[in-house]
């Protein structure tokens, strides 16, 4: 069992507030991402959990046990850092065993944990190293290895991959994904990357500004983001945004004219809105397709198109100077400066009121 | 026209030799005062100076029978490693504390502490030395050992805390987590890491108690008087006697000396003690 319950949690440094209320489940086995853009309180909010950072108010509750004011040492929770923090003066053999040694565990269980825990982590050959002669991917194993030996009731992550290139941040990603399944642990797991985010998350916590934006599974931000925040922020590229005026609310959905004057029909709950209401058309680059200039009502400068080779990003520029980025086939040969017509999936659109809030799609999924 | 290649010979033969030129300029008094210390008082006064000269050990002879150098020297021991000890103890928790939990007014602090330093000891001697008088404290190694703390814990302090800085706050979180409680913390993960930097300040807290003259002078007579007290009792107003000075002031710096040449394998290993990323 660990189960987490934070309840209307604060924080504030110098009178400046870092956390601004928040109310948290995290459930027993579950993977559960906190992401945000620098300084939205991510860590801050880990560091709480583990004990680094004194509550200002509110309360954390582990297994129904109050722990807001509970020594880190006293928690059981296992904290992998962004820098490794690997003892630098042991082997990696003590850097694993030296939770268990404080702990006065037998001598031969600690071992025991250890080689299993080096095992599964590919780290045998390396137990009599020093951490400064392992490379960057190493030590991260071993700074894991040491939170697993642990047995701890939850896992902590503080953007473990940051300091990792590209080619072995998608493999720590997988290797993480399946020590998860493996450990059948509770996990929470701090980035800036949403990719890592949706990648491995059970529960997505989006993060800005010190409060939650949103929670949610990773499918449930991705279609079904509730305000302006979280659909700019889920999904790469980022999905364009477009201002644009209620005509008419009915049925169907609403009706919107847009800038450059076409109108189209988006199949949301209009609820109260009225027309002449401000409001902003969300699309994904991957429910925009490039047409010729006269088969679309809606046309756009094409700009930079970058070619990935199963797909090319498009970045175009519309008559009002917003910007979008079209996912096109792999084989599209854009033109710096070329006219495009734009054809939008507007069953997969969003629809966003003047406040940011998203109005409730009528299309599932 | 120089190659890339000689322009960086002539480089490193011209950065040599200064580096020997400055090297012999501070070796040199030592140099002097070792050599004169084996010279009889005639040669040791006559002008122009002698390098190559008869060596005598008659200065070394004589001031062991005057005094015996093995007090004082004991004396300076148990002073300089006494103080030295008792000022890690203090040293160690107020830099941990100061570099890992600092406050608002962390930085005033120190800044206060080193400021210390700057007044004129002299003008604090009267005070002191009727607190000493008070509390029995004159003439004893207790007391110089207290004073020698004092004074020298705000650069041991600072020192250290220096050193502690340069630890990443996160492996010191990452004990704590591991169940450390502050002590287990320290002994067990700050201090073998930081091992390089203390070993610095052992031996700068060493050398500063073992040369101070100020406070051994005005403090001691007899019983508790350092090597310093003793080389200061050889400029007496009978006159000056270069040759048993240097002899004695040899016998001071010696053992500092020593201990700081066999220290240094030890200390430069010490200082670059490894990559923590």
């Amino acid at each position: 069992m660990s189960d987490l319950k934070i309840t209307n949690l604060k924080k504030s440094f110098d009178n400046v507030d870092i956390i601004k209320g928040i109310d948290l489940e995290i459930n027993d086995h579950e993977f559960v991402v906190f992401v945000g853009p620098s300084g939205c309180g991510k860590s801050t909010l880990l560091r709480l959990i583990a004990g680094l950072e004194e509550v200002t108010s509110g309360k954390i509750e582990l297994d129904d046990v109050e722990i807001t004011d509970t020594a880190p040492a006293k928690r059981d929770l296992a904290m992998v850092f962004q820098t490794y923090a690997l003892y630098p003066h042991m082997t990696v053999r003590k850097n694993m065993s030296f939770a268990l040694d404080l702990a006065g565990i037998d001598k031969a269980e600690v071992d025991a944990k250890v080689s299993d825990a080096a095992k599964i982590l590919e780290l045998d050959h390396l137990l009599d190293r020093k951490p400064k002669a392992l490379s960057g991917g190493q030590r991260q194993r071993v700074a894991i290895g040491r939170a697993i030996v642990r047995h701890p009731k939850i896992f902590l992550f503080d953007e473990p991959l940051s300091n990792l290139d590209a080619a072995l941040r998608v493999q720590m990603r997988l290797e993480l994904a399946r020590l998860h399944q493996d450990l059948n642990a509770t996990m929470i797991y701090v980035t800036h990357d949403q990719v890592e985010a949706m990648t491995l998350a059970d529960k997505v916590v989006v993060l800005n500004g010190g409060h939650i934006e949103q929670v949610g599974s990773p499918l449930e931000l991705y279609h079904h983001p509730v305000n302006k925040f979280v659909a700019g922020f889920i999904g790469t590229p980022k999905m364009g945004f477009l201002e644009g005026v209620v005509v008419s609310v009915n049925e169907a959905g609403v009706e919107i004219k847009v800038s450059g004057g076409s109108q189209f029909l988006v199949p949301v709950d209009g609820g109260t809105l009225q027309a002449g209401e401000v409001i902003t058309l969300g699309v994904r680059p991957e429910h925009i397709t490039v047409t010729e200039p006269e088969e679309s009502a809606y046309q756009g400068r094409l700009t930079v198109s970058e070619h990935l080779g199963a797909d090319t990003y498009c970045y175009v520029e519309t008559d009002s100077g917003e910007p979008l980025t079209v996912r096109a086939p792999g084989d599209f040969e854009g033109r710096y400066g070329k006219m495009v017509g734009l054809s939008f999936d507007l069953q997969h659109s969003h629809l966003f009121d003047a406040q940011g809030k998203a109005l409730p799609r009528l299309v599932k999924a | 026209m120089l190659t890339l290649k000689q322009a960086r010979q002539l480089r490193t033969v011209l950065l040599g030799t200064l580096g020997w030129l400055v090297a012999l300029i501070i070796f040199f008094p030592i140099f002097w005062m070792v050599l004169t210390s084996f010279k009889t008082e005639i040669e040791a006064f006559s002008s122009p100076p002698q390098l190559f000269f008869m060596p005598t050990l008659e200065n070394y002879i004589e001031i062991n029978s005057r005094s015996s150098y093995l007090t004082y020297a004991w004396n300076s021991v148990v002073v300089s490693f006494g103080s030295t000890f008792i000022g890690m103890l203090l040293a160690v928790p107020a830099a941990y504390s100061m570099a890992f939990f600092e406050t608002k007014r962390t930085k005033s602090t120190l800044l206060w502490m080193l400021s210390t330093k700057m007044l004129p000891p002299v003008g604090v001697l009267v005070p002191i030395y009727l607190l000493f008088k008070d509390f029995g404290l004159l003439d004893t190694r207790t007391g110089l050992i207290i004073i020698y703390t004092l004074i020298n814990l705000p650069i041991m302090v600072w020192m250290i805390y220096t050193y502690f800085k340069e630890i990443p706050k996160d492996i010191l979180e990452a004990a704590r987590l591991d169940g450390a409680t502050p002590i287990q913390e320290i002994v067990r993960v700050l201090l073998p890491i930081s091992k390089g930097g203390l070993a610095s300040t052992v031996l700068l807290a060493l050398i500063l108690s073992w040369n101070e003259a100020f406070w051994s002078l005005n403090l001691t007579a007899s019983t508790a008087a350092p090597l310093t007290a003793l080389v200061a009792s050889y400029s007496s107003p009978e006159g000056l006697f270069w040759a048993k000075l240097s002899a004695v002031s040899t016998l001071a710096c010696a053992p500092i000396l020593i201990f700081g040449w066999l220290s240094q394998k030890q200390l430069v290993r010490g200082l670059s003690f490894g990559a923590v990323k």
